[in-house]
Order: structure tokens, then C-alpha cells, then sequence
């Protein structure tokens, strides 16, 4: 066995049942305690995007507005990623706390978690930690409700406009924006709406004070975070890590010893190669040397028996099928992305075509509606630019 | 009144008649019809006195909602990459042979219908499949056969 370099976390999945205490605690201070004990974690949003949680809460909270909502996003569809999954099967209990501190702190009534189709098999177990929450909330006489919204299979539903839309009952197409969701939401009512990660590590930050969340990590990327392991690695599976660690360190722990290269944050996520490993730190862009690469959790781990052409067909296939079509860049971009990366591995065209294409995907970045057009480029010319001689031979 | 009228009236009286019911109501018509039926938009149009096109525009958006019949189980295996990776293909192979279709058909029996979905978030034990909503993973040809055949018997209805 090798020497492991990273150190495992248990924050997150620990056995602890709290809610009453946690619940009390915040409950007696002050809003702007609360929240500035958010703040002072450092927490980021960990569905990827890395917003600052505590200011989302404190946006909502200053909205004067009767009707607000809180919405846990458990729409976890991007390629690579599991975790959601694994938090709400074994610590349901944690997400809920944070959306009753959440909702109390901005004014809502009522929650929702938006579960994607594909995990409708955790719908019971999730239910019935519904129900006992509830009966906390009533011994406590907190007027706060949790339902559970079921997706239908749809990745861009994970955008959080796009959330709101399908929960009225419309097609899942991102909305402008300004305005943002804690403005404007679900029902056009102002809403905050996490990941599921990110409500559930409230709960240790207001358990254990923001101190000990801000001791782990690095500058800007504070705590822990849970990755979602797979890929050709002996231990696929998912892990408590510190943020900010280096993707070098992970590789040695993680990889079969043959790694070429790691797609971080999946299909809309970065490709790094082999030779990039040691420079390249996994957590929010800062002040540090090299690269850093946010993530929402997943990690795909490829090692060189593995065509890269093959890798960079099936997500831009995923793309082109996720896509809403709502706009012209994404919907057409996608498609000949995919149909170019055909045509110059069969000969039919140059190899200098994969330039044009890249400046295509360069294009969609700067002019799609929402971040799954924009986000393609990232594995789009990731891939590409690493590994050409793939593309072409 | 007819059994699909029956069916939407109960849904709209289960989830409410207002917008934010109209996919709640859709996934209770397919979790009992397997798909949503041009008779069944209507009737959710009327229920929710919203236009049929906009019910059509719902219906038609989400992968796990169709509009054409699909058989009693439905199986989606995942073709995302780590699945594809552990051998994705060899799944969808034995399940042709298995059930005697093509990935896309349903059986004449009308008893399962084989396609293909994106992530189902099984990565770490891929290949991964879900028959209409219970997951299925660490998939091999015998572990497939078996599964199918446990259906076939409909021993699932035990449970």
C-alpha cells in the first residue's frame, strides 16, 4: 500500500443527531450572526458554481418580500458526480437543518427539495426523514415545511432557472439573468437555493463554529469537500477531502499508477494531463501558482488505454442531448462540435479544422444563455488542445 | 368516463389544479401508463384549464416523460463515460440477445421496452441500469440475465 498523502474527512457523513440543539442555538441569535459566522467559514456554494453562501442567504434575507423559499437542489446530473446522492441517503437530516436555519433567517415557510428522477428509489427513506423533522418543527412550533419536487430527467434542471421553470410546471429552459434567484425565484418569490453538500455542511458549521471549516482548506477555498471518485481507479467510490489539495497529491492516492489524465468537475468540467498534475490545485481560482480548478465534486480518472477522442465523443453526445435548444449557440454549437470531432477523425476534414471548432466553442462561452453552453468549451478545448494527436489519428 | 379521464382527475385531485401540478400529474400518468397519451394531454389541459399545447411542450421536454408507449418495465441503461468505460456495450449486447429487440424496441409482449440514458449517477459501480425506477448496478452479462429473468417471473411483485 502506498503512502496516503491526502488526509480523509468525516465531517459530513458523521453520525451526529443535532438538529434540536443546532436548531435552538441559531435560533436564539441574531440574523446577522448567523450569518456572518457563514461568511467567516468561507463556505461556497459545492454544487460547483462557488457562490458565497452566506451572502446568498443574506441577499434573501434583505428582500422584503412575505413570500420566500428555500429549495435544496438534488438534481446531481453531472457526469462524474454521486455524492448528492450518498448525502441525502445517509444524512438527510443534516440538508433539512440547514434549510430550517436557512428559512428562518430570510422568512420562508417553505422548502422544497428538487430530487432528480433517476434517484426517485431514495423518495421513501427521504420522505420518512421528512416526516420526523416535521415533528420536530412542530414541538419546537417552527412554521417551516419540506417537500419533496421530483424531477424527470432532464440535466439542465440542475440550472437553477431552470429548476424554478420545471417546477411551474414548464420545460426546463434557463431563464435571463439579472434577475438572480434571490431576487427573483421560484414563483418569482425571492429564493435561496443550495446544493445539497452545501446545506449539509451548515449543519457542521453551526455545530462546531466557523473556526474549525475555516482551518481546512486554503485561501479562497475553505473546508472540506466531497468527491465523487471514478473512472480507472482501484477505489472509485466517494471521499471527504480538504479543499485546495493538489491534483498530483490525488492522482498518487487515488490513480491506478497509469493516470494520463483527470476530467475535474465533469463533462462541463477541465481535462488537466499528466503533465499538468503537480501544477494544478483543486479548489477556486485565488492567489495561488498554477491552475486551480473549481469543482462540484467530480473526479474521472483516465488512464492511457483510454482513447481521449472517445472521452470527448461521449460528452459532447451528452451535450447535445442535454441541451434545452433554447439557444441558437448551445443548440447548433453542440451539434457540430460533436459532427466536426467526426469528420477530422474520418479524414473529411484537415486537422486544422479542430482551431475553427475551438474558437466555435470559444463563441458559446462568451454568447450561450446559461453555463451549460458556456461550460463546454472547458472539456471542449481542454481535450483538444492536449491531446490533438488523438483527435486526428 | 373514460379510464384515462378517470386517471387525470384523480391526479389533478392528488396534486392540485394549478400549474406547479402539471409535472407531478404527468409523472403519475406515466409511473401508471408508461407514457402520456395525445387523450391524456387533452384531458390535463382541460383539468388544468391550461392549453394542451403548453401540457404537449412539458410533456415532450423531460427524457423520463413519453409520448409513445413503452412496455411495463422500462430499462434505461447509463452510456455516460465511466459506464461506457466498464463496458456499457457488452450490457446493451446481452440485453438484445436476452429480450430479442434492439436498443430502442419493446418486446412483443409488451413487457419491456431497452434504451439508453445519460448519467445516472453510479459512477463509482458502473455499468449501471435502471428498470423503471430501481437501480441496478455493477452490471455483468450473467448478473443481466438474471435480473431479467427474475422479471420475466414476476418474482418483483413479491416485494
Amino acid at each position: 500500500m502506498k503512502k496516503k498523502h491526502l488526509q480523509r474527512l468525516d465531517l459530513i457523513f458523521k453520525n451526529e443527531h443535532d438538529t434540536e440543539a443546532i436548531l435552538e442555538k441559531t435560533f436564539k441569535r441574531s440574523n446577522d450572526d448567523v450569518i456572518n459566522d457563514l461568511i467567516s467559514s468561507g463556505l461556497k456554494g459545492r454544487g460547483g458554481a462557488g457562490f458565497p453562501t452566506g451572502l446568498k442567504w443574506k441577499l434573501a434575507s434583505e428582500e422584503e418580500t412575505e413570500v420566500k423559499y428555500v429549495i435544496c437542489n438534488a438534481d446531481e446530473g453531472e457526469p462524474g458526480t454521486f455524492k448528492d446522492r450518498e448525502i441525502l441517503s445517509s444524512v438527510p437530516h443534516k440538508v433539512l437543518a440547514g434549510m430550517a436555519v436557512c428559512a428562518r433567517i430570510i422568512g420562508a415557510k417553505k422548502g422544497f427539495i428538487y430530487l432528480r428522477g433517476e434517484y426517485l428509489f431514495l423518495k421513501p427513506q427521504l420522505l420518512e426523514a421528512i416526516d420526523k423533522f416535521h415533528s420536530l418543527l412542530d414541538e419546537m412550533k417552527v412554521d417551516f415545511r419540506v417537500e419533496i419536487f421530483l424531477g424527470s430527467g432532464a440535466y439542465i434542471c440542475g440550472e437553477e432557472s431552470a429548476l424554478f421553470e420545471s417546477m411551474e410546471g414548464k420545460r426546463g429552459e434557463p431563464r435571463n439573468k439579472p434577475p438572480f434567484p434571490t431576487a427573483q425565484g421560484y414563483k418569482d418569490k425571492p429564493t435561496v437555493i443550495n446544493n445539497v453538500e452545501t446545506l449539509a455542511h451548515t449543519y457542521s458549521i453551526f455545530k462546531y463554529g466557523p473556526e474549525k471549516f475555516r482551518d481546512l482548506g486554503i485561501q479562497d477555498s475553505r473546508g472540506s469537500k466531497v468527491f465523487s471518485v471514478s473512472g480507472d481507479t482501484p477505489v472509485p467510490g466517494i471521499y471527504e477531502l480538504e479543499f485546495g489539495m493538489s491534483l498530483q497529491k490525488f492522482v498518487d492516492d487515488f490513480a491506478d499508477g497509469d493516470a494520463k489524465a483527470v476530467q475535474v468537475g465533469g463533462a462541463s468540467g477541465f481535462c488537466v494531463p499528466r503533465k499538468r498534475f503537480d501544477k494544478t490545485v483543486i479548489g477556486y481560482q485565488g492567489k495561488l501558482r498554477g491552475t486551480s480548478l473549481p469543482t462540484g465534486g467530480s473526479m474521472m480518472i483516465f488512464n492511457s488505454s483510454r482513447s481521449m477522442y472517445n472521452v470527448l465523443h461521449n460528452y459532447l453526445d451528452f451535450f447535445v442531448e442535454e441541451s434545452c435548444g433554447q439557444c441558437t449557440p448551445c443548440r447548433v454549437g453542440t451539434q457540430q462540435l460533436l459532427l466536426g470531432v467526426e469528420a477530422v477523425k474520418k479524414g473529411e476534414q484537415p486537422s486544422s479544422y479542430l482551431d475553427k471548432l475551438m474558437d466555435l466553442a470559444e463563441a458559446m462561452r462568451i454568447t450561450a444563455k446559461c453555463g451549460l453552453g458556456q461550460s463546454v468549451a472547458n472539456s471542449f478545448s481542454s481535450i483538444v488542445e492536449n491531446f490533438k494527436e488523438e483527435m486526428i489519428y | 368516463m373514460t379510464a384515462v379521464k378517470q386517471l387525470v382527475k384523480g391526479l389533478a385531485e392528488q396534486h392540485g389544479r394549478n400549474e406547479e401540478s402539471l409535472l407531478p400529474i404527468l409523472q403519475g400518468i406515466v409511473s401508471q401508463e408508461q407514457h402520456i397519451s395525445e387523450d391524456a394531454m387533452v384531458e390535463v389541459a382541460r383539468e388544468l384549464n391550461i392549453s394542451a399545447a403548453q401540457v404537449y411542450g412539458t410533456a415532450t421536454f423531460y427524457s423520463f416523460l413519453h409520448t409513445k408507449p413503452l412496455g411495463k418495465f422500462v430499462i434505461r441503461v447509463c452510456k455516460t463515460i465511466t459506464c461506457m468505460m466498464h463496458g456499457k456495450n457488452q450490457i446493451i449486447k446481452e440485453l438484445e440477445t436476452v429480450l430479442k429487440i434492439n436498443l430502442g424496441e419493446t418486446t412483443h409482449d409488451g413487457k419491456f421496452t431497452l434504451l439508453e440514458t445519460n448519467c445516472l449517477g453510479q459512477c463509482h459501480k458502473g455499468p449501471a441500469m435502471l428498470i423503471n425506477d430501481k437501480p441496478y448496478t455493477q452490471l455483468t452479462p450473467e448478473k443481466v440475465r438474471e435480473i431479467i429473468m427474475m422479471y420475466r417471473h414476476e418474482e418483483v411483485r413479491a416485494n
